[in-house]
C-alpha cells in the first residue's frame, strides 16, 4: 500500500533528525565519514522505520530482516537510524569511536546487538549476505536479507563474484542497496575507475535492478516492496543519492567522503538542518 | 621406543610399500566431512573447482542438497562461507591452500575470525610434497597467515586418519577453524585407538631420559619418528605430534622438553611463524633452550617429486637426523 503523505512527511522528518545525530556523533568522535551517512540517511530511515521486519527490543529474534552493511565506514547512520528506532539510547551515539565503546568505527557483529555483520574492509558484504540467503532459503526461512553497500566498492573483485553467485543461485531473498553517489576518496567514480553501465552489468549477471531517487522514500519503499514480489532473481536497488545530502556545504563534494565536521561547522550545519535551509526557524537559534 | 599410549599403527617403521599403509590427508577430510555432515545437518561443503582433488565429492554425492558449487573464486567462498556459519550452518570450504587462505586472507580475517563464525577453512595440496606443479601451488606460507589470527584454531593433521578425526572434531568448535592437508600418499601411523583432541600434542615416542626433543606437524611426523628410531642406539629422543598448532599444547611440550639439550622442530612450512616459530614463542619465554628449525629455509620450491623436493630442501630423515646428532656431541 502506497505510504500517506502524512507518513511520507513523517519519514523525512524522521530522516532529518537521524542526520542532526549523525553530525553529533561524528563531531563528538573527531574522525569518521559524513557525505555517506548524511547520504543514505533517508534510506536507512525507510529501512528501520518501514521496510524491516523487525524488533529493537529483541535484535536476535530469528524471524527478523537481516540488514548487512557492506560499506561499513556509513555505520554512523546505521547507529543513528537504530538509535531512533529504540535499540539502544540516543545518547550512546556520541560514544561512536570511543575507547570501550559499542559503537566500533567500523561495525562489529560481536560489539553490538542488532549489527549482522563485521564489515569495513570494502567488497565483502554482498557475498555474506548471500551467503546468509542461501542458507536461509535452505531452511525456507521466509525473513529477507538486505545488503547495502557503497558504488565505490564495486571497484573490488569479490562483488563481482557474489553477483555471479546470487545471480547463479537465483537468491530471490535477497535484495541489494547501492548508494549511487558518484564520489569515492580519490573523486568520482566515474574517473577514477568507472562504474557504468551498473544496471546493465547488475541485469547481464542475471539481477533484477530497479532505479530510485535515494531521497524520494516513498519511492525506495515502492522499490523494496517490488523486489519481494521477483520470485526468479536476486534484486539489486539502485539508490541514486547525493553525498552528504542535507547540508550544502557538504553536497556532492567528494572530500567530505572521510573527514567529519568540525564543531563550529557542526553548529552551522545542524542549524542548516533543523531549519530546513533556512525555510523555518530553529528553536536552537 | 614408541609411546604405546599413542596406540600407533605396529608397522610404521616397516619400508613403505608392503608395510606401512599410504594414504593422502585429504583423503581424511574427505571421509571425516562425510561423517560429520551425517552426525550433523548444519554441515555443508563448498568448493571452488577442485571437488574431486579436495576429495569434496564423497560428500557432494552422499548430501547434493547441501554441497555448494562456487566455481574459481576463493574470496566469494569465504566469504559467502561467512554468511552461511554467521546464520547457522557449518560450512567447510575446500580450495588448495595456496588460495584458501592464500587468496583470501583478508576475508578470513574479517568476516570470519573477527566477525568469530564457525567456519572451516580447508587448505588442501599444502607443502612442496604437491611436487611438480610447482612453487605457485606448494603453500608453505599457512600455518603462519593463520597463526597470526586471533579466533582461529590451526591444526595440522600428520595422516589421513588424524585428518578424519580432526575434521569430525572441527564441526564441533564453535570457532573459526584452519585445517591445512596434503596432495601426496603418506604412512599411516595413527590407528582409530590413537586419542584425539584438538589441542592436546601427542607424545608418539620417547627414549630413557630424552637429550633432544624432536616437535613434528603433519605428515613428516613420520619422518621424525623414523629419525628418532635411526638413532635409538645411540641418543634418546622424544617426539611430539602437534597436531593443532593453535591453541599449541603448553603442557605437553614443556613437559617433553624437561632436561633436554635441545629441540628440533619439524615442518612441511617456512621456518618463519610456522610450528617453529610457535614453539620458539613458547620455548622463549617458558624455558629457553637451543632450537634448530627443519622446514622450508626462507625460499620457493620448484617443480619434482615429493622426495627430491624434500631431500634438496633438507626436510627429509637424513636432516632431523643430523641435526639431532649435533645437539649430542
Amino acid at each position: 500500500m502506497p505510504l500517506s503523505d502524512g507518513e511520507t512527511r513523517e519519514l523525512h522528518e524522521r530522516a532529518q533528525t537521524v542526520r542532526a545525530t549523525i553530525l553529533e556523533m561524528l563531531v563528538a568522535a573527531g574522525s569518521g565519514h559524513t557525505a555517506g551517512p548524511l547520504g543514505m540517511a533517508d534510506i536507512f530511515t525507510a529501512l528501520y522505520f518501514h521496510v524491516l521486519t523487525h524488533d529493537p527490543k529483541n535484535p536476535a529474534w530469528a524471524e527478523r530482516d537481516r540488514l548487512f552493511l557492506s560499506n561499513g565506514h556509513i555505520t554512523p547512520v546505521r547507529y543513528a537510524a537504530m538509535a531512533h528506532a529504540g535499540y539502544f539510547p540516543i545518547e550512546e551515539c556520541l560514544t561512536l569511536r570511543k575507547f570501550g565503546s559499542r559503537l566500533q568505527g567500523h561495525p562489529e557483529r560481536e560489539k553490538l546487538p542488532g549489527v549482522e555483520s563485521t564489515s569495513g574492509p570494502l567488497g565483502s558484504g554482498l557475498s555474506q549476505a548471500s551467503g546468509y540467503a542461501y542458507a536461509a532459503r535452505m531452511d525456507g526461512k521466509k525473513f529477507r536479507v538486505y545488503c547495502a553497500m557503497s558504488d565505490g566498492e564495486h571497484q573490488e573483485g569479490n562483488i563481482w563474484e557474489a553477483m555471479m553467485f546470487a545471480g547463479k543461485n537465483r537468491l530471490s531473498n535477497l535484495t541489494g542497496i547501492i548508494d549511487r553517489n558518484n564520489i569515492q576518496i580519490d573523486g568520482m567514480t566515474e574517473s577514477i575507475m568507472p562504474l557504468e553501465p551498473l544496471r546493465e552489468k547488475y541485469e547481464s549477471f542475471n539481477w533484477h535492478v530497479l532505479e530510485v531517487d535515494g531521497h524520494n522514500i516513498p519511492q525506495f519503499i515502492a522499490a523494496c516492496e517490488e523486489a519481494k514480489a521477483i520470485y526468479e532473481k536476486p534484486t539489486v536497488i539502485i539508490a541514486h543519492t547525493i553525498p552528504g545530502k542535507g547540508v550544502k556545504e557538504i553536497e556532492f563534494d567528494y572530500r567530505w567522503h572521510g573527514k567529519p565536521p568540525s564543531k563550529e561547522e557542526a553548529v552551522k550545519f545542524l542549524n542548516e538542518l533543523r531549519t530546513l535551509g533556512g525555510k523555518v526557524s530553529s528553536e536552537h537559534q | 621406543m614408541l609411546n604405546p599410549d599413542a596406540k600407533l599403527a605396529t608397522n610404521i617403521f616397516d619400508p613403505p610399500v608392503g608395510g606401512v599403509d599410504l594414504a593422502p590427508t585429504r583423503d581424511g577430510f574427505g571421509k571425516g566431512v562425510l561423517e560429520a555432515g551425517k552426525a550433523d545437518e548444519r554441515v555443508v561443503v563448498l568448493s571452488a573447482d577442485l571437488t574431486e582433488s579436495t576429495r569434496a565429492e564423497w560428500f557432494q554425492k552422499e548430501f547434493p542438497h547441501r554441497f555448494i558449487e562456487m566455481g574459481v573464486a576463493e574470496q566469494n567462498m569465504a566469504t559467502v562461507a561467512a554468511g552461511m556459519a554467521n546464520y547457522g550452518k557449518i560450512p567447510f570450504f575446500t580450495s588448495y591452500a595456496a588460495f584458501s587462505p592464500g587468496r583470501n586472507w583478508e576475508q578470513i580475517r574479517t568476516t570470519i575470525a573477527l566477525n568469530n563464525v564457525h567456519a572451516i577453512v580447508c587448505g588442501m595440496h599444502a607443502g612442496v610434497s604437491v611436487g611438480p606443479d610447482g612453487a605457485t601451488h606448494q603453500m608453505l606460507e599457512d600455518i603462519a597467515l593463520m597463526r597470526a589470527m586471533p579466533n582461529m584454531i590451526v591444526i595440522s593433521p600428520c595422516d589421513a586418519e588424524e585428518a578424519r578425526k580432526a575434521t569430525v572434531a572441527a564441526a564441533t568448535q564453535g570457532s573459526p577453524v584452519y585445517m591445512r592437508f596434503g596432495r601426496e600418499k603418506t604412512p599411516v601411523m595413527t590407528s582409530a585407538e590413537t586419542p584425539f583432541e584438538i589441542g592436546r600434542a601427542n607424545v608418539l615416542w620417547k627414549g630413557q631420559a630424552p637429550k633432544v626433543a624432536i616437535i613434528a606437524t603433519g605428515p613428516f611426523v613420520h619422518n621424525a619418528l623414523l629419525a628418532a628410531k635411526q638413532l635409538e642406539s645411540e641418543i634418546s629422543t622424544i617426539v611430539v605430534n602437534v597436531h593443532t598448532i593453535k591453541p599449541l599444547d603448553e603442557t605437553t611440550i614443556l613437559d617433553a622438553v624437561q632436561g633436554v639439550l635441545g629441540v628440533v622442530t619439524v615442518e612441511e612450512h617456512q621456518v618463519h611463524g610456522g610450528l617453529g616459530g610457535a614453539i620458539a614463542e613458547l620455548l622463549a619465554q617458558k624455558n629457553p633452550l637451543p632450537m634448530s628449525f627443519i622446514g622450508m629455509q626462507d625460499q620457493f620450491g620448484q617443480s619434482g617429486t615429493p622426495t627430491e623436493l624434500i631431500e634438496h630442501y633438507g626436510m627429509g630423515v637424513s636432516s632431523i637426523v643430523a641435526v639431532v646428532r649435533s645437539y649430542a656431541r
